[in-house]
């Protein structure tokens, strides 16, 4: 098939894949598009079958890693550990707004560096919004600061984020040293959430809450020995080469385990929290970018992408992820960019994350989906306030993709 | 003469100051009610960011109530401990959703005499931009008179910064 009649199927499959993963039509997998355009496109030739083998070795350890960290999360909730991480904001905060946004930031950043965004997003996010309801303030500073930080503080380790994990096998870094060239953007990106977010709602982080902020919750303190030994799983791991998937197995096999004695989870719950349907859409999505990066796409965006490592590079390397996460979504915009990127060693391609990471807070989907979204939402009779969204975006984003990337630029020459 | 109509804004964090000043300064057989907008865009927030992960929905955790539902328990309980404090359990409970100054303009555009409302906004900062945004297009567009009240104590004349020079 010639090149451009290729290169253009294997876009509109791409934007049909998108589409559907975020409508999601009568609530259908999303993996029902992708799938079958994969393999529409290796059916016609346009992804050779030993590209396809090849790009699906590379993303098979990505892909059990990543269906660990979701049964991570999963399980932990289910040991209560985010109910007791709300009643803790709750009493911390004494019913002051700014302690509250302040302890919102710890718990979400915390959770999303070590469960991934995902679980900051679902399981965190709606805790938020009851400890909010019920300290009797006002919500819109936290929620925001939860949706913001799901994505700024997905920068700290590969299962923060699932785009992490896709680099972090590009990388070449070991666990350990992607955390610790991570830590600095990491902090930097929170700190200027932090002042940008408390200024910005100002004048929603005035009067007082109410005193006596409900039932305390047990901490689940054997969840947390677990989450805490598996996150030592993970540096450890890494020293003795081996995969860092294993230990996150190890915790989810730890909290999975006595909650399967007690009935307190069943095998069904199990397997429906692995997720399979979206491990096949993220394979079948790999392939689909693959197809379309092997028929000009990938030779553009190596073109655009530049490959040293001194400040300029990364900035602007990070500048192009962002636009990109931004156009199309951040999931494809990684599987485009690391090929452009690997061979030029860790420091772009950390630069690639924090572009695909924090740029979402701008359209937080890919525009075109934050499109749809709205649509979907107004049915629903609520609403997207889209222009206040977009102007915290537009506060936010720049200078956090700047002060994210100086600081990264200080750990390639500090961490090496 | 009919009787004097008094709504009072209830809003998180500033609700009791609030109430309170509403209590003194009620005339005697004034009708009061006490209204509570909850704006319809915060769980949208939340929901978009779900959109972000395509389909990772965590199934089996699909919360038990929708953000709405407990945004509409809470702003219940709230305006019945504002009843409560106001001392009028005869006060009328206005529940609205929707944005929320607007909702707020809707609730008192006819037969209202008074609107009690507390200045929110950053009290470090006093200035021309000291009221939050909600706040300054209520004040700005109620067709009736306003009682503005500080939720908390009222800053000393000190706050006044020096007259400029000339």
């Amino acid at each position: 098939m010639p090149s451009p009649i290729a290169e253009s199927l294997a876009g509109l499959l791409l934007v049909a894949t998108l589409v559907c993963a975020i409508v999601r039509p009568w609530g259908l997998p999303e993996a029902l598009v992708a799938v079958p355009a994969a393999g529409l496109l290796l059916l016609l030739g346009v992804l050779p079958l030993s590209e396809a083998a090849a790009e699906a070795r590379s993303l098979a350890p990505t892909i059990g890693f990543l269906a660990a960290v979701l049964l991570l999360a999963t399980l932990s909730d289910r040991f209560g550990l985010f109910e007791a991480a709300g009643a803790w904001m709750a009493t911390g905060s004494r019913g002051r707004p700014v302690t509250l946004l302040a302890l919102v930031f710890a718990v979400a950043s915390t959770v999303t560096a070590v469960l991934s965004l995902d679980a900051t997003v679902v399981l965190l996010t709606p805790v938020v919004f009851a400890t909010v309801a019920r300290l009797r303030l006002r919500a819109k500073p936290h929620i925001y600061a939860c949706t913001h930080l799901a994505n700024s503080a997905s920068l700290l380790l590969p299962v923060s984020n699932l785009t992490n994990l896709l680099a972090f096998s590009a990388s070449g870094l070991s666990f350990a040293r992607f955390g610790a060239t991570m830590a600095l953007p990491w902090l930097a990106a929170i700190a200027v959430e932090w002042l940008v977010l408390r200024r910005f709602f100002a004048a929603d982080l005035i009067g007082h809450g109410e005193a006596s902020p409900g039932p305390r919750r047990p901490v689940p303190v054997y969840a947390c020995l677990v989450l805490g030994l598996t996150l030592l799983g993970f540096f450890v791991t890494s020293v003795f080469d081996v995969a860092p998937a294993f230990a996150a197995l190890g915790g989810a096999v730890a909290l999975g385990v006595p909650l399967l004695r007690s009935h307190r989870v069943t095998v069904r719950d199990v397997a429906l929290a692995l997720q399979v349907p979206f491990l096949a859409f993220v394979l079948a999505l790999g392939l689909v970018v693959k197809a379309l990066s092997l028929h000009g796409l990938g030779s553009l965006v190596t073109h655009l992408v530049p490959g040293g490592t001194s400040l300029g590079s990364l900035l602007l390397i990070a500048v192009v992820a962002a636009v990109l996460a931004n156009l199309i979504n951040n999931l494809p915009a990684v599987l485009l960019l690391l090929p452009a990127v690997a061979a030029a060693g860790p420091g772009p391609v950390l630069a690639v994350l924090i572009g695909v990471n924090t740029g979402p807070n701008l359209t937080y989907v890919g525009s075109l989906a934050t499109l749809l979204w709205r649509r979907v939402l107004r049915q629903r009779g609520e609403e997207l306030p889209i222009s206040e969204f977009m102007r915290l975006g537009a506060l936010t984003v720049p200078p956090v993709l700047v002060a994210a990337t100086v600081a990264l630029w200080v750990s390639l020459r500090l961490v090496g | 003469m009919p009787p004097v109509r008094i709504v009072v804004w209830v809003v998180e964090g500033t609700w009791q100051g609030c109430v309170d000043a509403a209590s003194h300064s009620l005339p005697s057989g004034a009708q009061v009610a006490l209204l509570h907008v909850t704006p319809s865009d915060v769980a949208g927030v939340a929901e978009v960011a779900t959109s972000g992960l395509l389909g990772r929905a965590f199934p089996g955790r699909r919360p038990t109530r929708s953000l709405q539902d407990v945004a509409d328990e809470a702003a219940s309980e709230l305006l019945a401990a504002a009843a409560a404090r106001l001392g009028r359990q005869d006060a009328e409970l206005l529940h609205r959703r929707g944005r929320v100054e607007r909702e707020v303009i809707r609730a008192v555009a006819e037969k209202v005499d008074l609107l009690v409302v507390a200045r929110d906004g950053d009290h470090s900062r006093l200035g021309p931009h000291s009221l939050g945004p909600a706040t300054r297009f209520v004040v700005d567009h109620a067709p009736c008179a306003v009682l503005l009240v500080w939720p908390d104590e009222p800053p000393g004349i000190e706050s006044i910064p020096p007259a400029p020079r000339g």
